[in-house]
């Protein structure tokens, strides 16, 4: 799974989505892999506008990547190269292969493997 | 006529084949009326998220990821497949990615911009749920649609159905799942249409596949009925029985 994804999900027990503490979900015992692609700077600047940069921090935290900045890059930093291709690495490149993903609202903790998140539960929970 | 995905990969005996509603899907989107309307709707937004829900082989995914430029006016759309069978979650990842590939080897030989567009991630997931509030643009659904005495069990994490070879029961139950509806055909389409205003972004767009007996004029209704101002329209037609379509695909949006 990808970095990236991990900003567009969260629980899913739908009486958590209504709690703030059901995002970001936070990894835990993640395996990680780098997946070459090719650098795109163009291609990022239309995604950062849809990043929830507070979440992303949390999750770079998480995966032990080196502290990002404490703000979304806009304007002229969106012209740093080296800013751009750090956020390339950790957003598109980053895979978690194993590991999990868990809500801190209700403890509930949905398994990566092969690096596909299985987010089916329990069916006392369905 | 747009290249169609290769799914040659594709394990057929749990996995939903491609078949003619697929390609009314595929056919649709590239209509240029439809193509001409989402060009217009993503004009200026950040990269759009477009979300199949029981992505099955990956077919329609990755035909609208791959084909991005041709259908949305933009070659930089993020793609992200659920399906409650793990076997069509790693389908799709095999089917958009080569999809996209194929797309910039053949836009690398005519020397043409290259598509940026990206499979993100196939998540194993009942219908939408993981998804953030608000975080789709694109919503894809070619549903279980066919009127069933019964609804087969909405799959649990107390089963697997991992990658070693299923038994013949599991392969039955994942392919009932593939087009059991129930009542109408439209218990699981109801369920994931409760799920629509809320995953929807505010300019995002849901294309649900529906067949006669679903009776598409009353769905449509009661989308129209929605709090707040949701339109609803039929936009793609396949096969004439008794003077009906037998399938139409339907847009739902926002009309803000």
């Amino acid at each position: 799974m990808k970095v990236l994804t991990a900003n567009f999900i969260t629980c899913a027990i739908k009486d958590c989505k209504a709690s703030p503490k059901s995002f970001p979900l936070h990894f835990q015992n993640a395996e990680l892999e780098l997946q070459e692609l090719e650098f795109q700077p163009d291609f990022l600047r239309h995604i950062l506008p849809r990043i929830d940069w507070d979440s992303l921090r949390v999750t770079a935290n998480e995966l032990g990547f080196p502290s990002i900045p404490e703000t979304k890059p806009e304007g002229e930093e969106l012209n740093n190269e080296e800013l751009l291709r750090n956020l390339h690495q950790l957003l598109l490149e980053t895979q978690v292969m194993e590991g999990k993903l868990v809500c801190d609202n209700c403890g509930h903790e949905y398994m990566i493997k092969e690096g596909i998140a299985n987010f089916l539960l329990p069916s006392h929970l369905v | 006529m747009l290249p169609t995905p290769d799914t040659s990969h594709v394990p057929f005996n749990t996995v939903y084949e491609p078949a003619e509603d697929s390609y009314l899907f595929l056919d649709t989107l590239s209509s240029p009326a439809e193509s001409a309307w989402l060009a217009t709707r993503f004009a200026t937004t950040p990269a759009p998220l477009i979300t199949e829900v029981g992505c099955g082989s990956g077919v329609v995914l990755g035909f609208a990821t791959a084909n991005a430029q041709s259908i949305f006016g933009r070659r930089d759309v993020l793609a992200i497949g659920t399906d409650v069978n793990l076997h069509a979650c790693l389908a799709t990842r095999e089917t958009v990615q080569r999809a996209v590939q194929t797309q910039q080897k053949e836009e690398a030989t005519s020397q043409q911009e290259t598509t940026t567009s990206l499979y993100l991630d196939s998540l194993t997931a009942d219908l939408c749920r993981p998804l953030r509030p608000g975080s789709v643009d694109v919503l894809l659904f070619n549903p279980p649609y066919v009127p069933t005495p019964d609804l087969p069990p909405i799959p649990s994490n107390d089963q697997t159905y991992g990658p070693s070879k299923p038994s013949f029961e599991t392969e039955s139950y994942l392919l009932s799942l593939t087009y059991a509806g129930g009542a109408d055909g439209m218990e699981t389409t109801n369920r994931l249409l409760e799920l629509v205003p809320d995953v929807l972004a505010d300019h995002g767009v849901a294309y649900v596949l529906l067949c006669a007996q679903n009776k598409p004029a009353q769905v449509r209704e009661s989308i129209l009925a929605w709090p707040g101002e949701w339109q609803a329209e039929i936009v793609g037609r396949s096969g004439m029985q008794a003077g009906w379509e037998k399938l139409v695909i339907l847009r739902i949006w926002r009309s803000t």
